[in-house]
């Protein structure tokens, strides 16, 4: 299968002469159908063979959208699974924009949710459209028609899809065409309905950005500073000339370092070690990660900014006079996202322009930061979406960072030549953009019966969005709203609540992680529940119960997968396990986790998740993204950190940067908990409970509560 | 230096430097792009290529190692008439294991190798022989899932 296409043959299938029926929504919103597509942006394209093509416009970095959106398609058009194929779409952000975002990108478990109506429609459209074409040549009511698996039929009447685009596409869409009532879905809700990428994943033919080779095209990795903020003064590439294959050495004129031009990737990578280079590094981070702790900890205690109308002061006190309290600080590590695929782009030459060849993940920026870069007019730029070999937030960057540098290297030999940008596993472990380090304190103070009466909590962390495009948005008065998610919005009742905020300031670029602030802050809201479960003993499940309101609807639903979990698990009071549950991307799951331990020694032996994300698209789909977030989740709890030592990074490569491997990865089970909501994100939501679900079990078997991560910074080893 | 390799039973004449790694001959002049770059340095098992039956790490195996040698690639799996290897694919797909799908040919390159030496393997023996394969989508639990059933079907 190939979900690859480049923009103009794209756009001219339409009048390469066979017959084709094109459905969209045009720039007034509203649903287009024909054989061109000019003006609409067609989601769905049916040939004359009857093969049904569902253009997708979010990309696909394992979360399932290839096969998510399809369904939706699928399900309205009942079309034949098996003969329905996802597609990329063309970089477009008039016609392929995310209406979550308003512009064309895939993040914050968004895809489904912003797909769910549009997709449906534009399949329900074009399946009213070949049934009026049907009705038209076999003289039959439209309500006489019926379609199963891709084939119309009416008393004898027979035919597939491809029988009628040539008449439905001269037909107008209804402009609100019925959908189905959930009842009546065939493919949503399917328990096991097969990924739409899985064979091309088996056989080694799905193609990923790393797997582009062009005529005449130049391998190019960069040189890039030791520190981060350092500048490139000079370099001397006498020794690299050695290598065979290498080509040239440039300086990227942002003084960010050294293109290295090679005819093969070794080549490339061979060279660059034999390079020197001298690099101005005055205005680069020269602290050690024991340091930036300390710095972060110091400023943690005079919050800049307050997120709660209870002020920082008056909570103080209330808690200082309270009977009993619990406080705890938390230290969370930078975090490298390390996909499978390192970061890698192709930039090709075209008649009039560039085109871009890559796992896309933001085309919106990209499309126009590399425009800007080469000078040359938007349309002039093409986007081909490939497989990205997984991202988890890094291909997403509001800097565009690897396009501008792949952009200046293409742009170096004139826009001449096909350019490809590789990171090693070193670029990508040392390159930055990792999750924020972030230092917490909380102050809870009980009064005598044990109820919270206030609770003082203080964040600091260097921001993601300030001074991005996005700060608009999602900056009001100076916070970040990346990072107080989960703590200042927690869905549990917390009387008297400040949270401080304080922006660290570093030249460490910072970017959102897989569920991005909820990684550490349901980590610390979680483990302080957990705490206040101990120290008040009462069962946990129990007290966040106590804590929700269901007449509230988020709070009703947590409480709900709450229930779901404990009832997976057959969670009984006084059972050495740990429990989380935490609200993120308008998805809710709950966590209960079973460990075993030695001593130091722990195994984390299973995890029984509940999740409530509305309707549930794809069952296996949702299940695989609890299993994978769970697993992310926990290998970054348990032992991952990035360090600093006089601002360079410590860590290179998998050897010391450890993910989680095979026999860490504890047995999973997954509840889906039944819904008819509009369906939710998952690609984020199980990450940010399951590290406290674990916490909390090594603290009720070992006795340890873990407060400075990973878990292995307090002597913890996982076996 | 003049290197003959038989790669998926086709023999290919090369000239390349004795030290390059094996993975880029793969990759970037035969054009082999299943067998993935994902660390260089044997640590993740993307690379994972059968040198004579055998899994080895191809981003850490000099071209000359391999000279003579009969290596098989994912794409050499198909249609190789090897039962093992049919199962596994097959099992893979019945799991939908994948997920961004970068790891995974490495990872049925390593499951193929466990299942010729070890037909039926224990939990244990599937966490030791597949540790050197790193998914950072966190596929393991269907990964582990997708040998047994492998594994059954071949001992049915």
């Amino acid at each position: 299968m190939s979900v690859a296409i480049s923009r103009r043959n794209f756009l001219k299938a339409g009048a390469s002469g066979a017959a084709v029926l094109l459905v969209g929504i045009n720039p007034r919103g509203a649903l287009a159908a024909g054989q061109q597509s000019t003006e609409f942006n067609p989601f769905v394209r049916i040939d004359a063979d009857g093969m049904v093509t569902v253009i997708i416009k979010h990309f696909e970095m394992g979360q399932g959208t290839t096969t998510g959106l399809t369904t939706l398609v699928a399900e309205e058009l009942d079309a034949d699974w098996s003969r329905v194929k996802p597609q990329f779409a063309p970089s477009d952000n008039a016609k392929y924009k995310n209406l979550a975002f308003g512009s064309q990108g895939t993040g914050g478990s968004t895809a489904i949710a912003n797909s769910f109506m549009q997709y449906r429609q534009a399949g329900a459209a074009a399946r009213e459209l070949l049934v009026k074409a049907a009705a038209r040549v076999w003289q039959v009511a439209p309500q006489q028609i019926r379609v199963e698996k891709g084939v119309l039929s009416a008393g004898n009447h027979r035919g597939s899809f491809g029988d009628f685009v040539e008449l439905a596409a001269g037909m107008e869409p209804n402009p609100e065409p019925i959908l189905k009532s959930p009842e009546q879905f065939q493919l949503i809700g399917k328990q096991k309905l097969p990924r739409k990428d899985s064979k091309a994943k088996t056989n080694g033919s799905a193609r990923f950005a790393m797997d582009v080779k062009l005529p005449g095209m130049r391998y190019v990795v960069i040189l890039r500073a030791p520190k981060f903020g350092g500048k490139l003064i000079d370099f001397d590439a006498s020794q690299a000339t050695k290598i065979s294959g290498f080509v040239d050495a440039k300086a990227l004129p942002n003084a960010a370092g050294v293109a290295v031009y090679a005819e093969n990737t070794w080549a490339a990578l061979q060279a660059r070690n034999a390079i020197q280079a001298q690099w101005d590094l005055s205005g680069a981070e020269q602290r050690s990660s024991d340091q930036l702790v300390a710095d972060h900890r110091a400023v943690n205690q005079s919050p800049q900014h307050q997120a709660k109308s209870d002020g920082t002061e008056q909570v103080a006190a209330l808690v200082d006079a309270a009977p009993r309290r619990i406080e705890a600080e938390f230290s969370f590590p930078f975090l490298a996202h390390a996909p499978m695929e390192p970061l890698v782009c192709v930039f090709e030459p075209t008649a009039n322009g560039v085109r871009v060849l890559d796992g896309c993940q933001f085309p919106a920026i990209a499309h126009g930061t590399i425009a800007a870069v080469l000078q040359l007019k938007p349309e002039q730029v093409e986007i081909e979406t490939l497989y990205a070999g997984g991202s988890f937030g890094r291909r997403a960057t509001p800097t565009a960072d690897y396009h501008v540098e792949a952009a200046l290297a293409y742009a170096l030999l004139g826009q001449k030549l096909p350019v490809k940008l590789i990171w090693s596993r070193e670029d990508d472990i040392r390159g930055g953009y990792y999750r924020p380090m972030a230092q917490h304190r909380a102050s809870i103070g009980l009064d005598e019966n044990g109820q919270i009466i206030g609770w003082d909590h203080r964040i600091t962390a260097k921001s993601i969005l300030i001074g991005s495009p996005f700060e608009s948005v999602m900056v009001h008065n100076g916070i970040d709203h990346t990072t107080i998610e989960g703590v200042a919005d927690s869905l549990y009742t917390l009387p008297k609540m400040s949270v401080g905020v304080t922006n660290f300031e570093t030249p460490v670029p910072v970017l959102w992680w897989r569920s991005v602030g909820h990684t550490h802050n349901a980590y610390v809201i979680e483990s302080l529940i957990d705490m206040l479960a101990h120290e008040t003993e009462r069962d946990p499940v129990e007290l966040r119960l106590s804590l929700l309101d269901r007449s509230h609807k988020e709070q009703a639903r947590l409480a709900g997968v709450i229930e779901a979990a404990r009832d997976l698990a057959d969670w009984k009071p006084g059972q050495k396990r740990g429990f989380a549950a935490h609200y993120s991307f308008n998805t809710f799951v709950a966590v209960v986790a079973d460990v075993s331990a030695d001593g130091d020694k722990v195994h984390v032996d299973k995890l029984h998740i509940a999740v409530d994300c509305g309707v549930a698209i794809n069952p296996d789909v949702i299940r695989a993204q609890m299993e994978g977030g769970a697993g992310f989740g926990l290998g970054a709890v348990m032992r991952n950190a990035i360090t600093l030592q006089d601002g360079e990074v410590v860590q290179s490569n998998f050897p010391d940067y450890q993910p989680l491997r095979m026999a860490d990865m504890p047995a999973i089970e997954v509840r889906i908990v039944s819904s008819n909501e509009a369906p939710t994100g998952v690609g984020e939501p199980g990450v940010p409970p399951t590290g406290p679900a674990v916490a909390n079990a090594i603290f009720a078997v070992t006795g340890k509560r873990i407060l400075d991560l990973p878990m292995t910074n307090s002597g913890l080893s996982f076996v | 230096m003049a290197i003959q390799l038989t790669i998926n039973d086709q023999l290919h004449h090369l000239d390349v430097a004795p030290d390059t790694p094996l993975l880029w001959v793969i990759r970037d002049q035969l054009e082999l792009t299943g067998t993935k770059f994902g660390c260089g340095v044997a640590s993740c098992g993307a690379c994972t290529v059968h040198l004579n039956g055998t899994p080895i790490r191809s981003c850490v195996t000099p071209i000359s190692v391999a000279a003579g040698g009969e290596i098989r690639t994912v794409e050499g799996l198909e249609g190789s008439g090897d039962p093992i290897a049919e199962a596994v694919q097959q099992a893979w797909g019945e799991k939908d294991v994948v997920q961004c799908g970068y790891c995974q040919s490495g990872q049925i390159m390593s499951a193929v190798g466990l299942l010729k030496e070890t037909p039926n393997p224990s939990d244990e023996q599937i966490d030791s022989y597949m540790s050197g394969n790193v998914c950072r989508c966190a596929t393991y639990v269907r990964v582990k899932d997708a040998i047994k059933t492998a594994s059954d079907k071949l001992e049915g």
